[in-house]
This record gives structure tokens, sequence and C-alpha cells, in this order.
């Protein structure tokens, strides 16, 4: 249904001498997602996993590379020239305050796609946007209510709803229960996952909660300061994780498992031709320092990016 | 949620309180009346004792740990009925006999490390000017190196001439809390000092909190959200919901038997994510409004064991009969 190939976004800050810094989000990402399935991107801040999920919506600039959506390549294209695509592919961001109109009511938050999109008659708006709301466990009456006037998992609601509203194929979720309180955080991921129960759509979850990426999603990709380091189903990836930050990562929620990583002194270096890991490796070797590895074959679906494995016969 | 078992500590814990806040208020300034924020919270900590504060956001730990250091905004009235550090009453002090204390026996750690260092200048800067500020002479880069290994830094002449922005954020909230033990506090109050760390540096920091709490004689009060992280670092816990301590209590026994109908449902969601349900508990409803709390139980309006008697009025605290002597629970089930 959606594949990237080689997906490289490239931001060029402008340093303090007035010399452009290139600086890849993500490089070379390739990953493809199937009709129905819950894609978790997970990863650490700064991984790239955000800006892989706006690049596949056009939110992000797509330097090289290539974003297919149902045999049609997407990448780059216009809002015009996106068309019907547009509808079928949303979002839900992580702060729900900031991303509606202060000044707008819920309805006409809802009402404004299904308007554009002329999903529904004029006339129907309303009993529609009632129903949306239904969809996600709140009364109808918030219609009138504006956002500064709801609380946070309210809103994250309406923020569902908003997605929903266009009847998409696929949503891109950006760490949506992230700034939820515990409580409720089991309220919306109970809803979502209700949600994909009833409409199957395809659903690329980024959080970089572990936890909660095995409670949603079917498989599980690793990022890596701008690197797709380990991608596989999310039971593979919790049984027998092969990259080393996999590793380090499952020891957060693991507290059995050991924790070989490095504290990190500085920032990372942008210039180290390496492996991205190679810092905080606990495993490294002389032959890391040359390049960053190549995603690799570990089991039928199960790609990692380290060579440890050809040390450790497995 | 049980507490592992934790290592023993090297130092004794002394009975005396060495800080103690009793019936602490705050609330904001509002032109019809002010609106409670924190109600009437009590808290005691020993030398050598980790205290934590639990509660999600909007249940008013950080104000209450801002209120106890003098560090609410002007919006803010603050009030107790004593604040006592060592056994002196410190909330009737005037503010520069205050600012002395702060800092310096009463230290804090912030969630954002990156704003509690001055952007323009180097680490070795930060460390001259506390030891400064402390009185404490001698060569200050030994005294750095020395702290530094204490907070797992072994690289201190790089670190000293390093920049805030240079270090990644764990090695950041390393370095401050380096600088809050060079003038050996007796309480530190840490405001969610993980929680802007990425997972793999928020455990190692964890692990370096715990090392300190065995380490040093002071005192820790420790504000989280994160129950695994109070069930690892902590002594005791005080539960806090929209403003007040529901329920209190020794950590391990607390968090084997939560008795409070919040604090029940508070572990339930945050264990139902690693016990892997196929549908999580959830508390429904939401925390009441600032300016719209009820009149009865603060938690009345989500509770599932709710009774006529939790609107008329609030609960107070009252001791669990556990034999036990340590927990109290506000709660009418309880009482």
């Amino acid at each position: 249904m959606l594949s990237l190939e080689d997906v490289t976004v490239t931001f060029e800050p402008v340093g303090a001498v007035g010399r452009k810094c290139p600086f890849h989000a993500v490089d070379g990402v390739s990953l493809t997602l199937d009709d129905g399935e819950i894609l978790g991107l997970v990863g650490e801040s700064g991984s790239g996993k955000t800006t892989l999920g706006r690049s596949i919506l056009g939110l992000a600039p797509v330097s090289a590379g290539r974003v297919v959506y149902r045999g049609r390549d997407i990448t780059g294209l216009s809002h015009a020239a996106l068309g019907e695509t547009r509808r079928e592919l949303q979002m839900v961001f992580q702060d729900p305050l900031s991303s509606f109109n202060p000044r707008h009511s819920i309805r006409r938050a809802l009402a404004t796609p299904l308007r554009i999109h002329k999903l529904v008659p004029p006339g129907e708006i309303d009993a529609a946007i009632a129903d949306l709301l239904t969809q996600v466990g709140l009364p109808a009456s918030f219609k009138d209510a504006f956002p500064h006037e709801m609380s946070g998992g309210q809103l994250q609601r309406v923020a569902i709803a908003r997605a929903l509203a266009l009847q998409p194929s696929m949503i891109v979720a950006d760490e949506a229960v992230s700034k939820l309180d515990v409580s409720v955080r089991a309220q919306i991921l109970n809803l979502l996952k209700a949600i994909h129960a009833k409409s199957r759509m395809a659903m690329i979850f980024i959080t970089h909660d572990l936890h909660v990426a095995r409670f949603l999603c079917d498989r599980i990709g690793v990022m890596y300061f701008g690197k797709l380091v380990e991608i596989g189903p999310t039971e593979d990836i919790f049984a027998t994780p092969c990259h080393p930050y996999t590793e380090a990562l499952l020891g957060t929620i693991d507290k059995g498992r050991a924790d070989e990583t490095r504290p990190a002194l500085r920032r990372p270096d942008l210039s180290f031709p390496g492996c991205r890991y190679y810092e905080r490796c606990g495993f490294r070797r002389d032959a890391c320092r040359e390049a960053h590895p190549a995603l690799g074959t570990h089991a039928p679906g199960h790609q990692v990016a380290c060579i440890r494995d050809t040390f450790q016969p497995a | 949620m049980s507490a592992e078992p934790k290592a023993a500590l090297d130092k004794p814990v002394l009975d005396k309180p060495v800080l103690e806040v009793r019936k602490l208020r705050v609330a904001l300034r509002q032109g019809g009346g002010d609106l409670p924020i924190v109600e009437g919270v009590d808290l005691a900590v020993r030398r050598g004792e980790v205290l934590g504060i639990l509660g999600e956001s909007g249940s008013g730990k950080t104000v209450t740990g801002s209120a106890v250091l003098r560090l609410t905004p002007a919006s803010m009235r603050v009030s107790a009925e004593g604040i006592f550090f060592d056994g002196t009453r410190i909330d009737t002090l005037d503010d520069a006999a205050f600012r002395d204390l702060r800092g310096k026996r009463l230290a804090m750690i912030f969630q954002n490390p990156t704003a509690s260092f001055n952007p323009a200048k180097s680490i070795g800067w930060h460390f001259r000017w506390m030891l400064k500020r402390c009185g404490i002479g001698g060569p200050w880069r030994e005294r750095a190196r020395e702290l530094f290994a204490k907070v797992g830094i072994s690289e201190s002449q790089a670190m000293l001439r390093l920049y805030p922005h240079q270090l990644s954020g764990g090695m950041l909230q390393r370095a401050l809390i380096a600088l809050v033990l060079a003038g050996e506090p007796a309480v530190i109050i840490a405001d969610e000092p993980t929680t802007n760390l990425d997972n793999i540096v928020e455990r190692q920091v964890i692990a370096l909190f715990d090392t300190l709490r065995r380490t040093t004689s002071a005192a820790f009060i420790f504000i989280t959200h994160d129950i695994g992280i109070a069930a690892t670092l902590c002594d005791r816990i005080a539960v806090m919901y929209a403003g007040e301590i529901v329920e209190e209590g020794p950590a391990a026994a607390l968090f084997s038997a939560p008795k409070h109908p919040y604090t029940k449902g508070l572990f339930a969601t945050a264990t139902a994510l690693e016990r892997r349900d196929a549908v999580l508990s959830e508390i429904p409803g939401e925390l009441p409004a600032l300016g719209a709390r009820p009149a009865g139980c603060l938690f009345e309006p989500r509770c599932t064991l709710a009774r006529a008697q939790c609107r008329r009025a609030r609960p107070a605290m009252s001791s669990l009969v556990d034999g036990s002597g340590q927990r109290s629970v506000r709660c009418v089930l309880y009482a």
C-alpha cells in the first residue's frame, strides 16, 4: 500500500559563520506498510521518527528517495496534484492544543474537512459531526466547545475524530498519547485499538514508549539518529532484538536486561562516517568505524543494520 | 506493582525530620477570590530518606516543591502553618536570609537541565561560581573532579571546558547534579529530573540517583509521575491528586497494597501495559478543573466506589489500621 524507498530528509540550517550545515534528519530509510497494518516507529528524540512520518504526508521536504502510495509516486506533490490521496492520508499530532485553531469551535474544526472534501451533503454535516464525536467517546454537545475549554484527553479525541472524518486509509499518529497522563493515555490507547479493529485502516504510530508500541503495533521499526536500524514483527523485536540499540531500549522496560550502553559525553558528531551508534555501543569493533552498516535480513521480515552477527555465530 | 528490594542504606535514617511542611496551601490569585491549587499538604522527610511525591500533571506536585523553596510565581499565594528546616521555621524568614539557605542547604534539580545553566558560560565557570557562592575555597579543579566522579563523569577536565549546548542531555543533568552536590545540601528536591531524557539515558540517571541515595546524607524529595521510578528510588511515597495528598506510606507497602481508589486505579492503569492486557484499565473522566473543585471528595466524580457521603464533605487523612502506624489514606472507606 505504502512504500518508502531510500527516503532522505535534509535540513540545511545556516551555521554561525553563515556556512550551510546540511543535516540528514532521515537518512536513506526504506520500509513498506500493508493495508490494515499498524507499524510502530520507535526511537529517542532526534532519531528522525517524527520527520519520517511527516515526510510521508509531504510535511517534510524529501531531498532524495521516493514515497510511493498505491503504486503512485507522491514525493513532493502539491496539494492539488495529490488530490484524493490527500484525504486518504491523515495525521494526529502530539500536542492537541496546538493542532487546533483556538478561535474555531469544535463544530467548525470538524466541519471544514468534511466540506472541503464534499464527503457529506451540507444539510447532514451536523449529524456527521455528532456521529464522529460519539465514535471517539465524546457527547455530541461538545461540538459547541472551543479547544481551550477542553482537557488534553478530550481534545486528543477530537483530533482523532478529525482524522477519521475523512475516512482515511492510513493515519500517521505522532506521539499521539505522549502528552497525556497515564490514566487518560489508557483511554486513548483503548480508543485507537477499538477504532482500528472496526475500520482496519493502516497506521504509522510514532512513539518513544515501547510498552505503547507493543500494545498497538503489528510491526516495529527502530530508528537511531536518522537511520532505520532494525525492523520486524513486534513479537520478534521483543523476543530476539538484534541491534545493540534495540537491546538497550528494551532494557529500559525490562530491568533484567544488562545495560551495555556507554554514556555519551557530547552530542553526536555528524561528520563521523562509521556506524551511527558507534560511540554508545557496548559491542563496537574497529570495523564499525568505517561505514554505517546496511540493513540485512536476520529472519524473514526481520531486518537489522549491525555487523555483530558476523562476529557471533547465531 | 511490587517495589523491588532496595539495597541497604550505608547511613542511619534519623528520626527527626530535616524538612517538615505543615498544611501548605497554594492558590492562584484571582479577582473574584483565590483558586486553590494545593490544599493542606503535610510533608516530612528525614536525613537519608527519599520521599516520593507521585502524581499526574495538574496534581500540584511541582507547585508543592516550588512553594517550599519560594520559587512559585507572583501570581500564586502561598501559606502554611509552618515550614521547618532542621527545627527552625523558615517560611517566615525574610528573602535575604532565605536566599542564603536556598541552593546551599536546600537545593532543587529541575526537569530541564538546559534551563538551569547559563548558555554563554562553560561548565567550569558554573563550578567556580557555585563553589564561591558556597564559600568553598581550595583547588576548584580538584573539587570538581571529585564531584564529577560522584555522578559518573570521568572526563572532568574535558567537561569543564565544554559549554552547555555541547553536552548530551544526560551529561548535562549529571553536571547539574554535581553542581547541586557541591554545596552539600541537607535537602534536595528533584522535580521530574529524568522526564526530559531519553529512555536509555533516563535509566542511567535513575541508577545514579539510586547510588546518591545510599552514599550522601541528604534527604531527597523526588517528584515524579512515573510509578516505576518511584518504586525504584523512594522509601516513602505521597500520592497527590488535584492538590491534595490522598495516600501516604512506605513505598513497599503502598505499592503492594494501594488503598485509595485513585492510587488503585493509577497503578492498575500503569501496569496494564506491562501485563500486556488486551484492553487497558482506565480511570474514567478527568481531573477537576481549577475553580470547579467539588466540595466533597476531589476524586468522587471519577470514583467507582463513591457514595452519597463522599459528596458532602472532603475526607480527612486518617491512619490506616494495619498495625504499622505508618500509612494514611484520605478516603471514607478507611476512616
